[in-house]
């Protein structure tokens, strides 16, 4: 979501960039370029105002005169106070509280916060090993409880059972005393939600929350709002008192906006972020990437732990075995076509890294997202598992086949052997430089030498529309060469996970799908 | 329109603007009474504008049409209201136009398509309601075969008003369901057919592709069909409403808004960026929660409340 935001930007920034010097005028011009790009991104122009004040105060007088390029000054300050601004550092749910530990959600109707009470305790379970208990109580919205309920089943957590008739501060002592009784960690709340901030909802969120004296209390936001979002956040804060924020809906393409305003005006957390219409869709919310998203600098890092929480580390370390011994087959190409399916796809990759926003928005245009994926894993799922382990054994016949029985084209199977192939040399050709996984990781990621410049990336992106595609660099060398200045401080104790990552980056490149068809 | 149901959909859309209203108007009248009309006076006009969502081009327009012939004039607050007013109502006035039923369709379908939340099956049901007191049998399809309980909701607005609902269990596909809906409506001769469906951010291709599918499917059974497609939006939203628009207008052929949950949120002026960009017809604005509470949309009614002028 914040795609827009950083694009605009970048657009007005690349003009500084690149000058001799800064003067106090170019500055001016580019702090109302920038106010004006908050506005249209739904900062509450409060907010965007005490923001480009912000940043002059600092731009004026200080490094301004040095001889560091002026335009990456500008962008170090904007950086900065959007940090600033979002918060500095990250803030997970607490639950450090006797249990049950109550979480009360609130917001507005339709912001989601059914969902995301479900999203959460689906998190707190799988993640937390928590036991979970949700309670709706909303009262007022046909069917909302049953919804709650459904979801509860699809997430496999207990939903407290629905008695008709009692309002939603005796539901609330109901859930407490249920989860007492059944030894749950964690109640949760979901409160009704009103069109709009009335007193009503007010009073009955105040009189819940005084009965279940949650240890949390979460405003649930939609990040597509637009200038009313001060005004939901503050009003929340004040009638019922706020200990976090959650933003929905960042998977639009809205430019959020809401995310600073809410935050510049209760000065409370935003914790999570819901980033998809799927149960899982729900990631920790790092104020300081998400600066780092908006000024289109990427999010190498949520990319990163991403890919830890995903890959099953067992799997990952038998691959990097076979890595090294050059015995990289279809079935092992599959194990990493599925984790980055749950990865979040070629997309959510793909949008996590830096500058490719542009070439994100075209990959969901061309719709490449999970659906190449999922052809590639009915390709290989249509084989036998000797043609699995030995692929060579793939004349005509077989691919005819093979074909026929994943619904695709030989010359599909031809792109995906291909690609596979491609990944395959390039692993053994790692393995053979005799040094770790890691080494290889690093050498792919651009550490080792030649790290493109953003101009590259950009050839790139520009070679990415629509219809003419492969972009995505040829055969197997896949992405991660490309990729632009990794920040050089990846975390030094990366987890044993590693290897599972590297394999997954070539997955990345090829595409063979792509090729002509469209 | 006659006049007693007006009165009062007015006081519920004045009540329900009226922060919008009376924090614009304060602010106008603070400004104007203190200051002439120079540079600074309009640039904060302006701001103003944006305050209420009206968005940077929109307010930069109105604040110039405000300024134009008065510049470095005392201008009075009654004046600058009334100028705002029609300088609003100028853009709206074109866009308001009600949602007819072609009473030879039968059934005349409506498909109403929206982002997640914006209050698409409430506002069914409050059509759902309207065209039953106006005489005609109603059908709704359960197109929201993705959100948990959305199907059991429009069940409930079905026994509320009396329509017929034609649902299948969540998970199924939504083309084929309105296909079986718009067959049975078809045959049983309804008046209207109101399709629901399943809230989606118009920025995910395969959601779209799948709504494209339920229009192309529509037309299967009868070419004319959908008649209406309603983009309902939320009153809350931002500027993000122009891409909705554009979207949903470039997949699914939108041919009408309605804009939900104006009672009382402080905004809605999204509305009249989105009548000078994309100059479709808004025919609904939801100003409540009870069935009752979906009003035609009147440009100057809107036009006063914004600018906090009285009836």
């Amino acid at each position: 979501m914040f795609d827009s935001l950083s694009e605009r930007l970048g657009g007005i920034l690349d003009r500084l960039t690149g000058r001799g010097a800064l003067s106090e005028a170019d500055v001016d011009a580019a702090l109302r370029e920038v106010r004006r790009a908050l506005l249209e991104a739904d900062v509450a122009l409060d907010v965007a105002r005490t923001f480009t004040e912000q940043v002059k105060t600092n731009a004026v007088g200080v490094a301004l005169i040095k001889s560091v390029k002026p335009g990456q000054m500008v962008v170090k300050l904007v950086h900065d106070q959007l940090i600033e601004t979002l918060g500095s550092n990250a803030d997970p749910i607490d639950l450090n509280a006797p249990a049950p530990v109550g979480i009360m959600m609130v917001g507005l109707q339709g912001s989601g916060k059914t969902t995301t009470t479900a999203k959460i305790a689906r998190r707190l379970t799988e993640q937390g090993k928590r036991k979970v208990l949700m309670a709706s109580l909303d009262t007022r919205r046909p069917a909302a409880m049953e919804q709650l309920a459904v979801l509860g089943q699809q997430v496999g957590v207990d939903t407290l059972p629905i008695v008709a008739g009692q309002m939603p501060p005796q539901i609330a002592r109901r859930a407490l005393e249920a989860g007492r009784l059944g030894g749950y960690d964690v109640v949760m709340f979901d409160t009704a939600g009103r069109t709009t901030l009335d007193d009503e909802m007010m009073a009955e969120a105040a009189s819940v929350k005084q009965a279940a004296g949650p240890h949390e209390v979460l405003l649930v936001a939609d990040a597509l709002t637009g200038q009313d979002a001060v005004n939901l956040a503050r009003s929340f804060d004040q009638r019922v008192g706020l200990t976090g924020i959650v933003l929905t809906r960042i998977d639009g393409d809205g430019r959020g906006g809401a995310a600073l305003s809410m935050r510049a005006v209760t000065g409370k957390p935003i914790k999570l972020m819901g980033t998809g219409e799927k149960l899982n869709a729900l990631e920790d919310f790092h104020p300081s990437r998400i600066a780092d998203r908006i000024l289109g600098m990427g999010d190498i890092v949520s990319l990163v732990e991403k890919a830890a929480a995903t890959i099953d580390a067992e799997k990952a370390a038998r691959v990097a075995e076979k890595m090294r011994k050059g015995a990289f087959d279809l079935a092992d190409l599959r194990d990493q076509l599925v984790q980055m399916q749950n990865m979040g796809g070629i997309g959510g990759l793909v949008g996590m890294l830096p500058g490719v926003a542009k070439m994100k928005n075209q990959i969901a245009n061309a719709g490449l997202d999970e659906k190449i994926l999922k052809r590639q894993m009915a390709i290989i799922d249509s084989m036998t598992p000797k043609e699995r382990r030995n692929p060579d054994v793939l004349k005509a016949s077989r691919k005819r086949r093979i074909a026929e029985g994943s619904g695709t084209r030989p010359e599909d199977i031809n792109r995906l052997l291909k690609m596979h192939r491609g990944m395959a040399d390039m692993m053994k050709a790692m393995a053979s430089q005799k040094r770790g996984p890691m080494a290889g990781l690093a050498q792919m990621m651009g550490f080792g030498g030649g790290m493109p410049s953003p101009e590259e990336m950009q050839k790139l992106a520009a070679k990415m529309p629509g219809g003419s595609p492969p972009g995505m660099p040829g055969g197997g060398q896949g992405l991660p060469p490309k990729m632009p200045g990794m920040p050089s401080s990846l975390p030094p104790n990366f987890p044993g996970t590693l290897p599972g990552l590297s394999p997954k980056m070539p997955g990345l490149g090829g595409f063979p799908g792509l090729g002509k068809k469209k | 329109m006659n006049d007693t149901p007006k009165q009062s959909w007015w006081q519920r859309l004045s009540g329900g603007l009226q922060r919008t209203s009376s924090s614009i108007a304060t602010a106008i009248s603070d400004l104007v009474s203190k200051r002439k009309l120079d540079a600074a006076t309009i640039e904060e006009l302006e701001e103003l504008l944006i305050r209420a969502d009206l968005g940077v081009d929109t307010a930069a327009r109105i604040a110039a049409a405000i300024a134009a012939g008065r510049y470095d004039k005392q201008v009075s607050d009654t004046e600058a209201k009334a100028i705002l007013a029609s300088e609003v109502e100028k853009v709206l006035i074109p866009v308001a136009k009600p949602l007819a039923i072609d009473a030879s369709a039968k059934p005349f379908v409506i498909l109403v398509v929206g982002v997640n939340g914006s209050g698409k099956t409430t506002t069914i049901g409050k059509l759902a309601a309207r065209f039953r007191r106006e005489g005609r049998t109603v059908v709704l399809a359960a197109g929201d075969t993705f959100r948990a309980a959305a199907i059991d909701q429009l069940k409930i607005w079905g026994q509320r008003t009396g329509a017929t609902v034609i649902a299948r269990e969540q998970g199924s596909d939504a083309a084929s369901l309105v296909f079986e809906a718009l067959t049975a409506a078809r045959s049983s001769a309804a008046d209207v057919l109101i399709v629901d469906t399943a809230g989606r951010l118009q920025n995910k291709t395969e959601l779209m592709s799948e709504l494209e599918k339920v229009v192309r499917v529509m037309k299967k059974v009868e070419p004319q069909a959908p008649h209406a497609v309603l983009l309902v939006l939320d009153a809350t939203v931002g500027q993000n409403a122009l891409s909705q628009a554009a979207e949903f207008t470039r997949i699914a052929g939108v041919t009408g808004l309605v804009m939900t949950k104006l009672d009382g949120t402080a905004r809605g002026g999204i509305l009249v960026a989105l009548a000078a960009r994309h100059k479709l017809p808004v025919h609904f604005i939801g100003v409540g929660e009870g069935v009752e509470d979906l009003a035609p949309f009147a440009a100057r009614d809107f036009a006063n409340a914004i600018a906090g002028i009285e009836a």
